[in-house]
């Protein structure tokens, strides 16, 4: 499965590399932990954190120019429910028609940002332990 | 599960332009815009892309592509704590963890961030006005910032200011937007003046229903016609004692990002009504019709919904006052204490017009509740304190959730609440986890 959004890919990554601790006092550590991480794999692109694959270029240069992909990054929706996000910002926000290329960033936002099924409510996650004294 | 990755580190120290130009829009002064523009020709943007930018032609002049939304690099927001946690770097959208808002007073430097778009480009405070007009206003008035200090008397209050989307990650199936966990909320201390004087200085006629903001952010596709959210509130509302027309935060000017040098607000409504980087208040004849005000923004179904259900326009109801909620801020989730040892924890509770009547906390997830000591607020529509001691009963994961009842006997729910569209409201009960070992 495609990972949920480039920050939990990190953070799982991190993990089993046990290259970074759960603390990340410095500034070095974080980044050490980034770079490391996406030199692990190749599937997220550094500058926007978006999923790589044949159609990046596209959705970058559509869905970039206004806000950052991280209103992409943190959302899941089915295929329609992104097609009425477009339609949304069509009609409200100055996007412009996308032409052929709807398909092909709809395809991608389908393929790699899609809902989980989840229950009504999820268990505690990425609980950073620590000692209480 | 977002918060230490998008934390925040030092992009802004090592490159303040590149930081200013995200954070501030890109155009800061003649030469840089000159150099960018440059840069930012449209066959380069598409070489940098690796493809051709399709319908280019209809990009805004001034927008770029991604290659320069390096948005995995974290960055800080000056005037920011850097344990807060970006959602999103551009339209800056940053919430505060809970154990940062442990403080009975939200410092400025831990009040949450939403903007719809990007901040004023240029600010020229000396020269800022406010207007009062609208169908409903009797004479049209303007006033400078001085005229609005000197001539009408100003009030503090604490008042809570929460988004109208906080809590939003927990809906299933997902509603689109910003993923707030638990962190856009706050309550400092606001000073300004009321609404109701500046209103009534201008006259209210009868047929008045509604005041709709004007702020002078600047829309995300930097079209400079196009207003990005104009909210309101009703005139009962409106008239309340506490809302005000606001200049500060616990005595010093507005942090930017929250609307200096002037915005409204309204305690326990969702912050969206709150107008930043305020210019124009209309009286209006009708409930507002900006920005944001239809559709399924700050809207939820008027009739429960089972989850997933597309609502027609005409179903949908504007937001107005939140629901209760609390949040446990000492100690942060994740705390490991040895058995026997006492754990004091405590939080603030809220409950939008209302006040807060019962606390609970329990650790047993929910079998039993015990009570909390609550705290009167400082003044209605301010959150309350509430602490409570505890111990476990023996070694173990356990979780701590938190309930708050307001005074008209509502609680917060133990799972997420009513599905809708675009994921407000939700006050599903705060829980941190503790191991007892
Ligand atoms: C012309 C400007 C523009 C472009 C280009 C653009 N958007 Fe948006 N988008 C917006 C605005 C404005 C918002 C509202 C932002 C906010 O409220 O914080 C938005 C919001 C969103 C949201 C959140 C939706 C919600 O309901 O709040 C998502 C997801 C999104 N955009 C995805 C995309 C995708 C995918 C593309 C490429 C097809 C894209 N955007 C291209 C302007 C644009």
């Amino acid at each position: 499965m495609f990972v949920k959004n480039c920050i939990h890919f990190i953070t799982t990554v991190c993990l089993t590399l046990s290259a970074c601790h759960s603390q990340h006092d410095t500034q070095e550590s974080k980044e050490d932990s980034i770079q490391t991480t996406v030199s692990a794999s190749d599937s997220i692109d550094q500058a926007t954190g978006l999923v790589i694959d044949e159609a990046l270029p596209i959705v970058k240069g559509n869905c970039t120019a206004c806000h950052s992909a991280q209103l992409i990054t943190q959302n899941r929706a089915t295929r329609e429910g992104w097609k009425s996000m477009i339609v949304w910002m069509q009609q409200t926000q100055n996007l412009w028609d996308l032409g052929n290329n709807e398909d092909i960033i709809l395809d991608y936002l389908a393929k790699h940002y899609a809902p989980e099924q989840v229950g009504r409510r999820k268990n505690l996650e990425d609980i950073e332990w620590y000692d209480l004294h | 599960m977002m918060k230490k990755k998008k934390g925040i580190h030092a992009l802004y120290a090592e490159d303040p332009i590149e930081a200013d130009r995200r954070l501030w829009g890109r155009v800061s002064h003649a030469e840089s815009r000159r150099g960018f523009l440059k840069r930012s020709a449209i066959a380069t943007m598409g070489m940098a892309l690796g493809g051709n930018i399709v319908f280019a032609h209809h990009m805004p002049a001034g927008l770029i592509p991604a290659s320069l939304a390096h948005s995995i690099q974290p960055f800080e927001i000056p005037g920011k704590d850097p344990g807060l946690v970006v959602l999103n770097d551009r339209p800056l959208n940053v919430e505060t963890p809970a154990h940062l808002l442990d403080e009975p007073i939200t410092p400025a430097d831990k009040l949450f961030i939403r903007n719809n778009g990007l901040p004023p480009a240029s600010l020229n405070v000396d020269q800022w006005t406010l207007s009062i007009d609208g169908e409903s206003v009797q004479k049209p008035k303007t006033y400078t910032l001085a005229e609005l200090k000197s001539r009408f008397k100003s009030y503090t209050y604490q008042l809570t200011l929460e988004c109208g989307g906080n809590g939003r990650s927990e809906f299933n199936p997902p509603a689109q937007g910003n993923q707030w966990t638990v962190g856009a909320v706050g309550c400092p201390a606001w000073t300004g003046v009321r609404l109701k004087d500046v209103l009534q200085d201008a006259g209210i006629r009868p047929d008045a229903v509604y005041i709709g903001y004007y702020g002078k952010d600047v829309h995300l596709s930097g079209d400079p016609e196009k207003v990005v959210i104009s909210r309101g509130v009703p005139m009962a509302k409106a008239l309340e004692e506490e809302s005000l027309i606001a200049w500060a935060i616990n005595g010093e000017d507005l942090p930017l990002m929250n609307g200096y040098p002037l915005r409204l607000v309204f305690g326990g409504w969702p912050a969206s009504t709150s107008g930043k980087w305020l210019y124009k208040i209309s009286i209006r004849n009708k409930v507002h019709d900006g920005p944001k005000m239809e559709g399924d923004s700050y809207r939820v179904p008027c009739e429960p919904v089972a989850p997933g259900t597309q609502v027609p326009d005409e179903n949908m109801c504007i937001i107005e006052s939140m629901p209760v909620k609390s949040l446990i801020t000492y100690p942060r989730s994740g705390a490991r204490l040895s058995q026997g040892k006492k754990l004091d924890i405590r939080g603030h509770a809220w409950a939008g017009d209302l006040a807060v009547k019962d606390m609970h906390y329990s650790i047993d997830f929910g079998i039993t509740w015990q009570p909390c000591t609550l705290e009167k607020p400082a003044n209605r529509l301010a959150w309350q304190q509430w602490k409570a001691q505890l111990t476990f009963p023996r070694k173990g994961y356990y979780e701590v959730w938190a309930k708050a009842t307001d005074s008209e006997g509502k609680a917060q729910p133990m799972i997420v609440p009513g599905w809708n569209p675009k994921g407000y409201l939700n006050n599903a009960c705060h829980r941190i986890a503790v191991m007892v070992v």
